[in-house]
This record gives C-alpha cells, structure tokens and sequence, in this order.
C-alpha cells in the first residue's frame, strides 16, 4: 500500500496566519472555558438556583460535588487536549488519539491486572498502573507500526493502534469474565467519568497535569522542528530520537494521568487539535497552549451536557465524546486527508 | 512448459494443503469428543450415537462433549468462511468481521436488548442479527467504496462508537443484567442446547450454498473492483458476498457470540497454507479446527472451570493480530 504524506501539506508545514489570528482564539478559549466552567458548576441533573446553592444549606454539598467535578474536567480536558495536539505532530498522523492509538486500552489493561493479580486499589495505584500501561502500548504500538520501510504511516499507526486496542481489551474481558470485583470496579470506571470523585484525586493529580502540561509547552518547538520531517530537523541540529522520546514521554504522563483519573475518554485529543488547526494553523507554539484550553472547554461542556441531557439521568463524558467524536472521525477518513 | 510444471506443483501443494486441513479436522473433533476429563473409546463413541444408552456415558456426550464440539465446528466454519471472504473481498488482511464492527454491531445489538429492553433468549439473538447487518450497512455506506484502508479505518470508527454503547449500557446496569450480557460480549460453548444448533446448521445450509454459487465470480474479483467490472463482474456482486458473509457472522454471533478474531485468523492461516492463495474452503476449515482446540483449551486449561472459547480465542488472536501486522509492515504488505 502506498501512503503518501501529500495529505499531510497542512500538517507538516507551519501556516503563516494573521496576528489577529491567534488573539481571537485565545480571546474566545478564555471565554468558551469560563462558560463551561460555570455552566459545569450551575446546571446537573438536578435543577438548583444559584442562590440556594451558594446558600448555607443541604444543596450546598452538591455545589461542592459540582466543584471538584469541574476541576477535575479542566485537568483531564487540558491534559487530553495537548497529548492529541502533541500525539498528532509527533506522529504527523491527523488521526492520533490517545483512545484510537490504544493508549486508554493499555491503561485499561493494566488496571485490571493490577485489581485482580496484585490485588491493588485506591487512587495512587492507579495512576502507576494506568502510567505504566500507556507507556507500555505506546511504545508497543509505535514499534509494529515503525516495522518497514516506509515507517510509521499514518494509517499503519492507526491500524496497529486498533489492533493493540482490540488484543488488550479482549485480555481485560477475560480478566472481568473471572474476577467478579475487577467486573465491578471496571465496568464504571471504564465507562469514562469525571463524576463523583474525591476531591483528593484532584489534588494529588493536579501536580502531574502541571508537570506535564509545562513540558509539554516547553516542547513546542521541538514539536515544529519535527513536523518538518526526521531529516530535515537533524539538518537543523535536532537530536530526533532524544526529542521524540520526550514528546513520548509527555504523552504517556498526560494521557496516562487523565485516563487513570476519569477512565477512557476517547476523541478529544482527536477533534480539539483539528480544530484548532483550522483557525491558527500548524505552528505548535499556539497549537499546544490553544488545544489544552478547548480541550478543557470540550470536556467540560460535554460533561455538562451529559448530565442535562437524560434527566436524571447521567450520561458519562466518555460516551458524549465518542457521540461527537466519531462522526468526526468518519469525515477525516472520507475526506482523505491521510492520502489514501 | 516450465510455468505449466509450475502450476501443477501449486495445485499439488494445494490439494496436499486441503487434505492436511480434512484430517486435522477430523482430529481435532474426535479429540473433542474422545479426551478429556471423560474419555470415550471409539466403538463406544458410535454404540451410544446410534442409540444404545449407557449411564452416564450417554448423558455426557449426548448432552454436553457432543453438543460443543457441533456447534464449534459450524460456529467455526460461519466465522472462518466469513473472515476469508472479507479478506478477500476488501483485499485486506485486517479487514475481517471482527475489526470492521460486524461483530461489535451484533454485540452491542444485543447488550442493548438485555440491558435496555430486557429481552432474552431468541428475540436477543434476532437484535443482534439486525445489529450486525445495519452496522455493516453503515461501514459501508460510509466509507463509499470497499477498497483500500477507507473500510478498515471507517470500521476502526464505528466499532470505538459501538464500543462506547456498550460500555454506557453495562455502566447502568445492576450486576446480575450485567453477568448476562457479558455473554454477547465473549463468545462462549458453555451452555450450548440442541435446538439452537439445529437453527444455525439451518442458516449455515442455505447460506453456504448461495456462497458456493455467488464465489464463482471471486478470483475475478480479487484482481479490484476497476478490472473485475472490466471482466464483467459489478459491484453489487460485491456487496452481495460482503452481505452473505455478514449473515454468515450474525448466525455464528447469535449463536455463540461473539468469539474473537477467529474470523479475522482463519483467513490468513488458510492462505499461507495455501501456498498464498485465498480459499473460502480452506479458510471455514481453519476456523472448526481453531475452534475445537480452542474450545478443548477452555474446558481443561483450568481444573473445574470452563471457561468461555472467546477468552481462548481473544487471547490468543490479539498477539496473532498484532504479529500478523508487524509482518506485513515488514514486508510492506500490510495492504
């Protein structure tokens, strides 16, 4: 099969925009996440005013579920947010995501072994199991699809992150078929949700996001250079092999933490970058800062939208993404960016 | 004269490859039925088929070593013909029921109608069924052609989106629903009734057949949808084998569920026996073979549990897929 990077023009090369460009985009990420940032504290699934909410009172406590929950959707939304727009110049592949590039499986896969086998739980476990699960598949995923010689393409990368996905899946299956308690913890967790977490989680959590948010902006030129081809940035005097492991590691820290905090959360890391794109180009200095906040935003109002949606009912933030994110999908497949 | 001597080797080799698969299958059915935890001689395997009733003997194979092994067998042979035939059609080794969301439209299908509905027993199955044919239905129309990476990818898609109904479905369920639909999400032989055979050896009878007749058109086929229209075959022809071979998987998922990736292995395992050549004969051998050892692992790998074939089968295809890959990117075939 023949995949050309023709398609990838957009992505390789740094579009030159307006300086009003990026203003605007900064301007309205600001605002777009403080709307959801309210609206994520005001609106659930259970109608309260305001006023009785900031109140002393019994519905003072659902101010502070709404609050930690918040919080802990502007952590995961930035964090997915910047390892898609990281993930897709890393791999200079439009469809990276950490849920399509079997990073959330590995995670999965790893949490299950450690509930059933070593018989771990509680949060800090967790975060280790899930960390060392995405590392685990990345790079599991990127040495089969890198096996060849026209290298990681595209769409080999999305195809070996399928298969990964599809191989650990079926393992935390069984795992969940023979431990009644991995079924139980899973099948929750599994599911994708910012809800009805301890506010703890946040604040252990809240110092990894930092750490790798930081790192992650801090790459951003490197992530330029590399977009301009391995050859091309060696030309420049890059160490490629030293920054792709660092861009590696970014994501495992993000993508990992995030999906250890609120399950699986597929397509956000797809659509946010995508988006962004569009309107400031491909220049990694805005790129990255810009995706983490949409991403927030994303999350947030897509948690917000879950809870109003099916009243009183929830609808977990990991099936709204994937209710926006495939048909998104679907349209880069059919427009056939990937040059297929 | 040289290529004709060639040829004919081939065909040797071939009908060697086919013989070889008759007699594994043979083997590995007796070894089904025969060993184990309850062995049976061969004399006493026929007295009891024919009739004679002996203790406990009889209730054994009649009621649980026999009814397995038949229904892995036409399990086997729906998912194996099936995964051969998309292979062959997209012309893609990754393209099988169990990548492009045939099988996860089926089990979602039918999670939905346990959870959500509360259904149970046939009406699951004839969810599933329909799940299967209007998920494919959606790849395909989708994704605007069957060639190329376009189908897989746009699989890839829909299988994350059934994925998440599933995962949705199971979060707000109590865990008794739970511990039922569990049985659409891994295939399994354990509690395999006579009846339900006889439904899937029914499907199984009218559908490989019309296969047999539409097949004629296949080696034409191969060769891409611009040069088989140029010999005269269309492309509703095409989507006509892709529909027939999603029948295929939704009988084989009705019945059993979901069992994993034996569709997606049968095909490659019968080309390269084949001297790499497709065949739909080969490919629903492979797939009885893989199911019977499969389903004799699952019964004996753990003392006193049986496990579901499905386990067996998901963990070992998932390296499979995963090498399979790896393979074909180093040699540049992936597609």
């Amino acid at each position: 099969m023949a995949v050309t990077t023709t398609g990838l023009g957009r992505l390789d090369r740094p579009r030159s925009t307006s300086a009003a460009g990026p203003a605007t985009a900064y301007a309205v990420m600001l605002a777009l996440v403080l709307v959801a940032a309210v609206a994520s504290v005001l609106l659930g699934s259970r109608l309260i005013s305001p006023s009785a909410l900031f109140h002393d009172g019994p519905d003072r406590t659902v101010l502070e579920v709404r609050a930690v929950r918040t919080a802990l959707g502007l952590l995961v939304g930035t964090a997915l947010g910047l390892a898609g727009a990281c993930m897709q110049g890393l791999t200079r592949n439009p469809l990276a995501d950490p849920g399509i590039l079997g990073i959330n499986a590995g995670a999965a896969l790893a949490i299950v072994l450690g509930i059933s086998y070593l018989g771990v739980g509680g949060l800090q476990a967790y975060v280790v199991l899930g960390l060392i699960g995405a590392a685990v598949a990345s790079v599991a995923v990127h040495a089969i699809a890198g096996i060849g010689r026209d290298g990681a393409t595209p769409a080999k990368l999305t195809v070996a992150g399928a298969a990964f996905a599809a191989a650990a899946s079926s393992w935390t299956v069984a795992v969940q078929l023979v431990d009644q308690t991995a079924l139980d913890v899973m099948r929750r967790w599994q599911v994708g949700s910012i809800g009805g977490r301890p506010w703890d989680m946040v604040v252990t959590l809240a110092p990894i996001f930092l750490v790798g948010g930081l790192l992650a902006l801090a790459l951003s030129r490197t992530l330029n250079a590399l977009a301009l081809g391995d050859e091309m940035a060696q030309g420049l005097g890059r160490h490629t092999t030293r920054d792709r492991l660092l861009v590696g590691l970014v994501i495992v820290l993000l993508a990992g933490t995030a999906t250890a905090a609120a399950g699986p959360i597929a397509f956000v890391g797809l659509i946010v970058p995508h988006l962004v794109r569009t309107r400031t180009g491909s220049d990694h200095r805005h790129l990255l800062p810009l995706s983490a906040g949409y991403g927030a935003a994303l999350v947030l109002l897509a948690d917000t939208l879950g809870r109003v949606v099916l009243p009183p009912s929830e609808v977990q933030v990991g099936i709204m993404t994937a209710i926006l994110g495939v048909p998104f999908f679907l349209l880069l497949v059919r427009r056939g960016r990937m040059g297929l | 004269m040289n290529t004709l001597t060639v040829a004919t080797g081939r065909a040797r080799r071939r009908r060697v490859a086919l013989a070889g698969l008759g007699a594994a299958f043979v083997a590995a059915f007796a070894a089904r039925v025969l060993l184990g935890d309850y062995t049976f001689t061969v004399p006493d395997f026929f007295r009891i088929l024919f009739g004679e009733q002996i203790p406990v003997s009889t209730f054994i194979l009649m009621e649980t070593k026999l009814p397995r092994a038949v229904m892995a067998v036409l399990v086997g042979l729906a998912l194996g013909t099936a995964g051969s035939l998309f292979q062959m059609l997209l012309r893609n080794p990754l393209a099988s029921p169990d990548i492009v969301g045939v099988s996860l439209g089926a089990s979602a299908a039918g999670v939905f109608a346990v959870l959500t509905l509360g259904l149970r027993d046939d009406a699951v199955s004839v969810f599933a069924i329909v799940g299967a044919v209007v998920i494919s239905g959606v790849v395909r129309w989708v994704a605007g052609t069957t060639g190329g990476y376009r189908l897989v990818l746009v699989g890839v898609g829909v299988a994350a989106a059934m994925v998440s109904v599933v995962q949705y479905l199971l979060a707000r369920s109590n865990t008794y629903d739970v511990q039922l639909a569990l049985r659409w999400l891994v295939g399994s032989l354990n509690s395999v009734q006579w009846p339900t055979i006889g439904v899937l050896a029914l499907a199984l009878a009218v559908l490989l057949p019309l296969l047999a007749v539409l097949a004629r058109a296949l080696p034409a086929l191969e060769l891409g949808d611009d040069a088989a229209a140029g010999l005269g075959v269309g492309r509703h022809r095409t989507d006509l084998l892709l529909l027939v071979g999603v029948l295929l998987t939704a009988a084989a998922v009705a019945a059993a569920g979901p069992v994993a990736f034996v569709a997606f292995m049968s095909g490659p395992i019968a080309r390269s026996l084949m001297g790499g050549r497709h065949s739909l004969v080969a490919g629903a051998l492979v797939g009885a073979v893989l199911m019977l050892l499969a389903d004799y692992v699952a019964a004996y790998l753990i003392p006193n549990t049986v496990l579901p074939v499905g386990i067996v089968t998901g963990a070992v295809g998932g390296p499979f897929l995963l090498w399979l890959l790896a393979r074909g990117a180093a040699t540049g075939r992936t597609g």
